[in-house]
């Protein structure tokens, strides 16, 4: 059953020094429900105020646009640099920042689950200073709701402003509504646009193998209409662009006046759809313990969410009870954030090593190779987020990008690199194996024991 | 002293991991057996849905235009190809290749899949060849079961190239895959230790081996003896070329480099097709790389093998007839694919037209799909390498009608 050591390479953020790992089952949960430390020491902006950024940036551009060769467009010029500078620089702290919660924190479970819940429900800026805003997103519509009800993180992640720019749904407008009528009066054509509701559909809850057809997401289009963001790029909800009438959403009908508690109550809906509590249940055991994961931790994980309407602290006590999670076989295969953080963590790179890394060797030394690893940070390919099989992530090109980042990161980011045979029991404790062990011994220097190490099967499964 | 990794070695490596036919791509052997014939096929999969009547825009059907009032504002004459088409202008620069009879299209063809439009669903049927979506774990590529008809296959015959997963060529025919921004190197020391842990595990064990034979192929050693410090100024320097963001000229160049030795298919993606907003703009990004991605292939590959050579870029459904209402385009059905290279009969538009008219469309939304994108590249095949047509109708494509031969190679 419960091991330490298994707790934090497969449930958390990996072996460390300087981290008192949780002792139980118990501690695990309860550190989802403390006082996230790890938000307070290292900050990331949340949206509300890295929205501002945005806001200033466009209406300085505007500016600038409109004093075209007037004496005044230097002044906006500059003011639009500025922020634009400010905003990278926030940016850098916030990828720094990232690293520093899972080297330091005692809450390891906490980082992976939000990390799985920012990809769950994959959202992404589209202008030049958004597409910088996943995390101040993650921090705002994600992190405080990953202990809560599946519905109340599903709604606020939703009706996030990031969300809506990003699948487009901010634009969307009723065909009938009073604005594209009146658009359709001067012959432009305002209308609809089914991305977020077929996403939410196929991605956030139900599944793509659900019983819902072209029609549902049409309807449920249609009903989101409306939710939109204002010109400070917050929430809003237009009636004006709304779609009237009823809309029919897998046979439930919802209320001709449309209103955001209409919308509230179809994600609400689909939330505890046995059809989500299915496909959360899976998702979250494949992405914890294996591609192809026992039925039985499925079904108790379906079980805790059906028998609570998808409270997660009882769906993650299913999991972290169930005997197949603590099989002592390491399966999955670390993604490249979780593979480089828990060599940071490992190789006790701290604080005070990051911060004062300059901007431009943090993005050469972990931006740049994480990318070439196949995890380009908080830009995946598309909604689905980060493919979870082992088989996308053992290429000979990924696995080569490891071995070429162990090779040369860790003497970048320490003067003095540790022994590698103490490297090798710090990062693998008790389940360091005996080729592990030699081959740590055997290295002709440190930088390549430690890069071996670091390589080694053993440590780049969880 | 740099020591290139030997074949021996490298083989030697293979048979101490010891793994299965299954799990290893190195029970073939690298690089020796005679190349199956001498015509290439390269496969681009255009991800995110292309918009084929704004690539390809039938000017001569009179609602084009009404169906899309921002989107199809103003015909370019110089752009138009046929009394019928003219092209986008992002693909201004492969005109040429049109004049040359080294570019055409195929119209209003799509795979069997239909109504759900999802991107993901829609690329797994495109690559999977199927007509419905295979039970998840057990998919395998249509250009992966091409293989096993093509006589003295390796696996050095076909390569997916680039950081994406590709299903296209996914399956029990051993592939290579690579990205050509990685390089390596390791003292060799270094690599004995590496080759001895990796005994524990045969699925990243083949992968690493494969990932050191590839990259010494590219011309730098791997086995590389060198000091600390030139080791941090190798991966700053690969860090600053990946910055640079021409990784599609990388892939290309990579491509092209296998083609002209005994590789005879490669496949990668290029994403960004999927513009539901402001279309417009956003189509020609993906545009100008898919012609870079063209020019440069043709270029490296030169004339005599250019001249053997077929590129389908194939995506995985086309978008809405009408314009939405954010300047662009939604999910929709039929689609456009693009063909390039010599051995193709270019200059011209394959494929039937269904027409735009309200009644003439899929589920009044969607451009009617004339004909199943996977006969075309079935054709392809059968003229590349001349696998029969049953091979192709049962093998590689189950239950598929290719038709009569529509001449698409030279």
């Amino acid at each position: 059953m419960f091991d330490p050591t298994l707790a934090e390479i497969r449930f958390g953020t990996g072996l460390s020094q300087r981290a008192v790992a949780p002792n139980s089952i118990g501690v695990m949960l309860s550190g989802l429900t403390a006082v996230d430390e790890m938000a307070r020491q290292f900050p990331v902006e949340p949206y509300n105020d890295y929205r501002l950024r945005i806001r200033d940036f466009n209406q300085a551009r505007k500016m600038f646009r409109r004093n075209r060769g007037k004496p005044d467009q230097e002044v906006y010029n500059q003011a639009r640099k500025a922020i634009a500078r400010d905003a990278r620089r926030v940016y850098g702290d916030m990828f720094r920042n990232a690293f520093l919660r899972r080297i330091h924190t005692e809450t390891g479970f906490r980082e992976r689950l939000t990390f799985f819940w920012q990809d769950h429900f994959t959202a992404r800026g589209k202008s030049a200073l958004a597409k910088r805003a996943t995390g101040p997103y993650v921090e705002e519509a994600i992190r405080p709701n990953i202990s809560g009800k599946f519905e109340d993180l599903l709604i606020a992640a939703i009706m996030h402003p990031l969300m809506l720019t990003y699948l487009d749904q901010a634009q969307s407008a009723g065909p009938n509504s009073k604005v594209a009528k009146r658009a359709a009066d001067r012959g432009r054509v305002r209308g609809l646009n089914e991305n977020l509701a077929r996403e939410v559909l196929e991605l956030h809850t139900l599944g793509v193998s659900a019983g819902y057809t072209q029609k549902d997401v049409r309807q449920l289009a249609e009903l989101f209409t409306g939710l939109s963001i204002d010109k400070e790029l917050l929430f809003t909800f237009r009636s004006a662009i709304s779609e009237p009438g009823a809309e029919t959403v897998l046979g439930e009908e919802y209320a001709v006046q449309a209103s955001l508690d209409n919308i509230k109550d179809v994600l609400s809906n689909l939330a505890r759809h046995p059809a989500t509590a299915r496909h959360i249940s899976e998702k979250l055991a494949r992405h914890f313990l294996s591609d192809h994961p026992d039925a039985s931790v499925v079904a108790a994980l379906e079980a805790a969410y059906r028998d609570t309407d998808g409270d997660l602290m009882a769906v993650y006590a299913a999991l972290l009870n169930h005997p197949a999670s603590w099989h002592s076989d390491a399966v999955k295969v670390k993604r490249p954030y979780d593979f480089m953080a828990t060599a940071l963590r490992a190789l006790d790179v701290g604080e005070s090593t990051l911060s004062r890394t300059r901007e431009k060797d943090l993005r050469n030394i972990l931006y740049i190779p994480m990318q070439i690893m196949g995890q380009p940070w908080e830009a995946p390919n598309g909604p689905d987020g980060w493919p979870e099989e082992n088989t996308h992530w053992i290429t000979p090109q990924f696995m080569a990008a490891r071995l070429q980042w162990a090779l040369a990161a860790p003497r970048a980011l320490r003067r003095n690199l540790p022994d590698p045979r103490e490297f090798a029991r710090a990062a693998l404790g008790e389940r360091l194996p005996r080729d592990v062990a030699f081959v740590a011994e055997a290295a002709e220097n440190r930088w390549e024991g430690i890069a071996l190490v670091l390589t080694s099967p053993a440590f780049q499964r969880q | 002293m740099t020591e290139r990794l030997s074949r021996r070695k490298f083989l030697g490596w293979s048979s101490v991991l010891g793994c299965s036919a299954a799990a290893s791509p190195l029970m073939t052997p690298v690089s020796l057996a005679s190349a199956p014939g001498d015509r290439r096929l390269i496969v681009i999969i255009l991800r995110g849905g292309m918009d084929g009547i704004d690539v390809l825009r039938p000017w001569g059907d009179r609602a084009f235009a009404e169906m899309r009032p921002n989107l199809a504002k103003e015909q370019n004459n110089a752009l138009q190809i046929t009394d019928f088409h003219g092209v986008h202008a992002g693909l201004k620069h492969l005109l040429p290749l049109w004049q040359a009879g080294d570019l055409g299209f195929v119209q209003a063809t799509s795979t069997p899949y239909r109504d759900k439009r999802s991107h993901f669903d829609g690329q797994d049927i495109l690559e999977a060849g199927t007509v419905d979506l295979a039970p998840l774990g057990r998919r395998t590529g249509w250009l992966n079961r091409l293989l096993p008809y093509l006589p003295g296959a390796v696996e050095r015959t076909a390569f997916a190239i680039g950081r994406e997963d590709m299903l296209l060529l996914t399956g029990d025919a051993s592939v290579s895959n690579w990205s050509p921004e990685v390089d390596l190197t390791l003292s060799s020391q270094g690599m004995r230790l590496l080759e001895l842990m990796m005994q524990s595990d045969p699925d990243m064990g083949a992968a690493m081996a494969q990932a050191i034979a590839l990259a010494g192929s590219d011309g730098d050693s791997v086995t590389f003896d060198m000091s600390e410090q030139g080791m941090m100024d190798e991966m700053m320097a690969d860090a600053q070329e990946a910055r640079k963001g021409k990784t599609h000229l990388k892939i290309a160049d990579f491509a092209a480099e296998q083609l002209r030795g005994e590789s005879r298919i490669a496949s990668f993606s290029i994403s960004g097709w999927d513009t539901h907003a402001n279309q417009q703009r956003a189509l020609n990004a993906p545009l100008s790389r898919l012609s870079e991605t063209i020019l440069r292939i043709k270029q490296e590959l030169g004339k005599k093998v250019w001249d053997k050579t077929t590129i389908l870029c194939m995506t995985e459904f086309g978008r809405t007839v009408r314009e939405n209402g954010t300047k662009g385009t939604d999910h929709g059905t039929g689609g456009t694919m693009i063909m390039a290279g010599g051995a193709v009969r270019g200059g011209r538009v394959f494929g039937g037209w269904p027409g735009l008219a309200d009644s003439e469309l899929y589920q009044g939304r969607d451009l009617m799909p004339t004909s199943d994108v996977r006969a075309w590249a079935a054709w392809a095949m059968h003229d590349s390498f001349g696998v029969p047509q049953s091979a192709l109708e049962s093998g590689v494509f189950g239950g598929l009608d290719m038709g009569a031969s529509p001449g698409l190679l030279l």
